[in-house]
């Protein structure tokens, strides 16, 4: 075929390919690790696993009239696969192979999406570098002495460097839209309970959302419309079906966006802020308005969160023992095995969570810290209602920096949670995020802002994101690779 | 000093649901270890569960049929604790806002007849199995089979108004009969379907005051519900009584060898870390469903049992037995002919119920062999006085292995029932004419005789007739020959 | 809030996780740390809200119904680190009884 290596292919242009038959969904899945994945993965290493011959068979079977016909998918590593194992970054799971697949990978594959591996992230999702995997850091394609963001690192790194064109993660509390922010791709968080979260390996049960990463926004909402929509084997989903994304080029003519100014007064890079008024200017000039207004800052759902996130996962990881499944630590002594066990198993980031929300939780703390949690939850959530009431998305930055060095936070594990700042309410309230890139700062790193909407609004928030995509230039060119990262901007 | 006992009992019911509380898994007893399990009763990462629907229905019927206050809005809770028949490491379970509160489970009369009050019943996911520790030389180690985790239980507490192990058995007896009556559980405790717990404590009789109150685990029968308390009532007595004090503790009883254990407990052993399951949603009940569940409660087992000794003016021991099971009282309502209700209580308890014992059949599975009106027509025909016993009882027989009405089975069998008067009276007055000398004996005053002329008769008659008709005419005939004086 | 070295070596048993000695201390003040900024939670009026249990609530129960997921005999512990017989093999699990 002419035209541009497969690799640098959009998801819909690669299905379109293996419809009309000019591509096979063996090549398509082979391009990436032939072309980029040669040159880059060495260095990134955004890969967990990858097995030819699964990618092989399931290429094999491809539904050639799927609307993702032949599409290669990287999944993080916390989503359920029969043909991979699945080990959420830790030792506790190594080599683990779960008997079903996720809902939402069943989805994909069904659609004729083919699964080429699993991508690196921190251990049970608890991070925001990926230097929490217990298999090593991933970095970031754009310059590897930083890294990618967490906990979605490998997946969002993969989808940069061109391995897939679009990923699916997971978003606790930003692992899907900062990862994407550091690795300047388009990362959506959906709305609470619009994506099944079975087969998706439990952090925090009520903030989990499965995420999407794409290099095109055309892309992300065609990976949302295959796997999103209810699931009887998740009782927490919203009922009805989920929100029709078909119009996301439709524009934002007549649409108002928050302008929450005081969030970024200080403690923000100058590149984001910047970036920040280049998006509010490029949506007015589509048509939109901007609507300023204060709004609460992060530190409160920084706070809420850290209590409910790590209460939930005290309870989520305590199957992890040693008995069924995955690794155990051999004693004669039932007590002693499980806690050599997840000693071992765990590393130091989950085991800190574990103690964390196992305090939260228990007695004589319970109501000082997650009962009181709970409500400030329901707080937040009140302060979102009132912002959508005068609005129909906010526009406001994903993290304070831009891609920080390997080590600079592990040592600081409130430094490393407050990178979470903007992308915790979110969660917190159930309500969709998305991350957008806005090409590269001065320095050569990926610079990007977030759109966050009220419940079910992904409709919306895609098409502000494909105005913005459509006002950008070339961008996400790596230092280096100007030539093979030159992604078609404009659409 | 006299010491008064004060006893509660939780008590756990398995639910004869199809499938597991939170999973398509089936409810079977006695399967291959683990082939009844999927990701989410094995606790496998990334499952979740979902509500079955079936269990909030049982539950609804058993909280409506006693007396309970149903909440709206009920919340499903996880309890945090490690043990390898838990596979998640934590239970979902009910804790601050249950399903039930309140209501009261009335004894049996025997039982001493008193409503036991009920703190509240909620719904939660049974554990797995762990087996007695095995060993082989240095190596020991216990098998887990995870067969029974997550099927639907109600738990149920009871407030602590219990006064004696009698009374404790009695509460098990009559919550078994409750639950089979309602087809929420098979109540079999051999099959851990019914397990129990209970907290006792002693006071000084007329004192208001709760003493230190132990926890007794491992009641698995009625019997050893009854015994176990009787032991510790006993033990904390002795206590007691050489001025010691009781120590707050876990017992275990052991039925084989009637004995308690205590447990010993680590200090932060019970720090549960209770919270809502974030997986769940509330559980919501309507009131629609809530009338619906309270129209289709049936008459309960000791409404029905008092029915039958008040309205039916059955003996109390019979009533007790003919309410068993709904199944055997349903048969029996349906074949008592018009004003006989102790006759067919006769035949039921006996006839019927031996059937059942030598067969091991179930009420169902004898009534699909003798449907209630079948009875009901050959106890009509006895209680006519139209059917001598011994054809009765060779019909009875002949209804277990063969079609037909009463009437069909006695025209195959070639058996004649001589009823009537005018058939039977030549055979009295020949009987009469035939044996002058008892005749004699009997119009002397010597009853004992009459016995001889009946068995005459009866043998005259090639044993078809009834025995009453005979006596009667025979009576009536000697009468008709009293010399006048 | 300061959690001290034998709080979080109740909190690491209760959470069965083996904390080195060594470690007690680190993972005390960095727990300690944590507990300080979510005090800022203090600051927000929270009156009169009813705490956010769980997320938006509307599913419906399941039918009571096999659904396709129980495994296949062997499958349940085909991944177990140890089994024998389709049973999970473990160490002992004995009630404690005192003597």
């Amino acid at each position: 075929m002419s035209g541009p290596a497969p690799w640098r292919l959009s998801a819909r242009e690669v299905a379109a390919a293996v419809r009309d038959g000019s591509l096979s969904p063996g090549d398509a899945a082979d391009a990436g690790f032939a072309g980029p994945g040669a040159r880059f993965e060495g260095e990134v290493h955004a890969l967990l696993a990858s097995d030819a011959s699964a990618r092989k068979a399931a290429a094999a079977r491809v539904p050639r009239d799927g609307v993702l016909a032949g599409v290669p998918v990287l999944l993080k590593d916390n989503l359920c696969t029969v043909d991979h194992p699945t080990t959420c970054g830790s030792r506790i799971l190594e080599g683990w192979r779960s008997p079903y697949d996720a809902t939402v990978v069943r989805r994909l594959r069904e659609a004729g999406a083919v699964v080429v591996g699993k991508g690196n992230m921190d251990e049970f999702a608890m991070g925001s570098s990926t230097e929490w995997s217990a298999f090593g850091p991933t970095r970031n394609p754009y310059d590897p002495s930083r890294v990618p963001g967490g906990s979605s690192g490998g997946p969002a790194a993969a989808v940069a460097y061109g391995l897939v064109p679009v990923a699916l993660g997971s978003d606790t509390g930003g692992s899907v839209r900062q990862p994407a922010a550091f690795c300047g791709v388009y990362g959506l968080k959906p709305t609470y309970g619009r994506l099944s979260r079975y087969g998706l390996v439990a952090f925090g049960s009520s903030l989990d959302q499965v995420g999407v990463f794409a290099r095109h926004v055309g892309d992300v909402a065609e990976v949302y419309r295959a796997v999103a929509g209810s699931d009887p084997f998740d009782a927490s989903m919203l009922e009805g079906p989920a929100p029709d994304v078909s119009g996301w080029a439709a524009g934002v003519r007549g649409l108002r966006f928050g302008w929450p100014a005081n969030l970024w007064r200080e403690g923000v890079d100058g590149a984001i802020v910047a970036a920040l008024e280049r998006a509010a200017s490029w949506l007015e000039r589509a048509g939109a308005t901007r609507v300023p207004f204060e709004f609460l800052p992060g530190a409160f759902a920084v706070a809420a969160y850290y209590l409910l996130a790590t209460a939930e996962a005290s309870s989520n990881l305590a199957r992890f023992d040693g008995v069924r499944y995955g690794l155990r630590m051999r004693s004669d002594e039932l007590a002693t095995l499980y806690t050599r066990t997840r000693g071992a198993g765990f590393g130091p980031e989950v085991r800190r969570r574990i103690l964390l929300g196992t305090y939260a939780l228990s007695a004589g703390y319970h109501d000082a810290f997650y009962l009181k949690a709970q409500r400030a939850r329901t707080r937040i959530a009140h302060e979102y209602a009132a912002a959508f009431a005068r609005c129909d998305w906010m526009l406001m930055p994903v993290t304070p920096s831009l891609p920080f060095r390997l080590g600079e936070k592990t040592a600081d594990p409130l430094a490393m949670y407050l990178s979470d700042v903007f992308t915790i309410g979110a969660n917190l309230a159930g309500i969709p995020g998305l991350s957008v890139p806005m090409g590269l700062e001065a320095s050569g790193l990926p610079v990007s802002v977030q759109l966050v909407g009220p419940a079910d609004a992904e409709p919306v928030l895609l098409r502000a994101a494909r105005a913005l995509e459509a006002e950008g230039d070339e961008r996400n060119i790596p230092p280096g690779h100007e030539k093979e990262f030159a992604w078609p901007g404009k659409r | 000093m006299a010491w008064e006992a004060v006893i509660g009992l939780e008590c756990h019911v398995q639910l004869r649901t199809r499938t597991k509380m939170f999973c398509g898994c089936p409810v079977a007893y006695g399967s291959e270890p683990n082939t009844n399990v999927c990701p989410v009763c094995l606790g496998l990462p990334g499952a979740l569960p979902r509500t079955n629907a079936a269990a909030l229905a049982f539950a609804l019927r058993l909280g409506v049929a006693l007396g309970c206050t149903i909440r709206a809005e009920s919340v499903f809770a996880r309890k945090n604790y490690f043990y390898p028949d838990m596979p998640k490491n934590y239970q979902i379970t009910q804790y601050e806002r249950t399903l039930c509160e309140g209501g009261a489970l009335p004894l049996a009369r025997e039982g001493g007849g008193r409503a036991i009050a009920l703190t509240r019943i909620h719904c939660e996911e049974d554990a797995g199995k762990s087996f007695h520790p095995e060993r082989q030389g240095d190596r020991r180690w216990s098998r887990v089979d995870l067969n029974r985790a997550g099927v639907p239980l109600l738990e149920l507490v009871t407030e602590p108004v219990l006064r004696s192990p009698a009374e404790c058995a009695a509460f098990l007896t009559e919550l078994r009969r409750l639950v089979r009556w309602l087809g929420v559980s098979d109540g079999d405790m051999e099959k851990g379907q019914l397990r129990c717990d209970a907290n006792v404590s002693l006071r000084p009789t007329g004192s208001t005051t709760l003493g230190t109150k132990t926890e007794l685990k491992n009641l698995n029968s009625i019997k050893g519900v009854e015994r176990g308390v009787a032991a510790e009532i006993a033990r904390q007595t002795a206590l007691l009584d050489a001025g010691e004090r009781v120590r707050q503790a876990t017992l275990l009883y052991d039925a084989d060898h009637e004995r308690l254990a205590v447990m010993r407990m680590k200090e932060h052993a019970h720090d549960y870390r209770y919270f809502p399951d974030p997986d769940l949603p509330v559980l919501r009940v309507s009131e629609a469903q809530r009338a619906e569940a309270t129209a289709a409660s049936p008459e309960l087992p000791w409404a029905r049992e008092a029915r039958y000794r008040d309205a039916l003016e059955l003996p109390a021991y019979d009533a007790a037995v003919l309410t068993e099971s709904r199944d055997l009282g349903d048969y029996y309502e349906a074949c008592v002919p018009p004003g006989e209700p102790k006759l067919a209580s006769n035949w039921v308890m006996t006839e019927v119920m031996r059937v059942l014992k030598t067969r091991d059949w179930s009420v169902a599975e004898w009534a699909a062999r003798v449907p209630a009106p079948r009875l009901r027509e050959l106890l009509a025909r006895v209680a006519a006085r139209e059917l001598p016993g011994p054809v009765a009882k060779q019909v009875f027989a002949w209804f277990l292995e063969q079609d037909g009405s009463v009437a069909e089975l006695l025209e195959r069998h070639g058996v004649r029932v001589a009823g009537g008067d005018e058939e039977l009276l030549p055979i009295v007055r020949a009987v009469l004419d035939e044996n002058p000398g008892p005749v004699a004996q009997v119009l002397a005053g010597r009853d004992a005789t009459f016995g001889f002329l009946v068995g005459q008769a009866m043998k005259k008659s090639g044993g078809q007739a009834v025995p009453q008709v005979l006596q009667r005419l025979l009576r009536e005939e000697l009468a008709a020959r009293t010399p006048r004086p | 809030m300061a959690i001290d070295r034998a709080e979080a070596a109740r909190i690491a048993e209760l959470a069965r996780l083996d904390l080195p000695e060594s470690e007690l201390d680190r993972v005390a003040a960095q727990l300690s740390q944590v507990l300080d900024f979510v005090a800022r939670l203090d600051e927000l009026d929270l009156e009169g809200l009813e705490p956010t249990a769980f997320a938006p609530p509307h599913a419906a129960l399941r039918a009571d119904l096999p659904d396709g997921r129980t495994l296949e005999p062997g499958a349940a512990t085909a991944s177990a680190p140890e089994a024998e017989f389709g049973y999970f093999i473990v160490p002992p699990v004995v009630e404690n009884l005192e003597p």
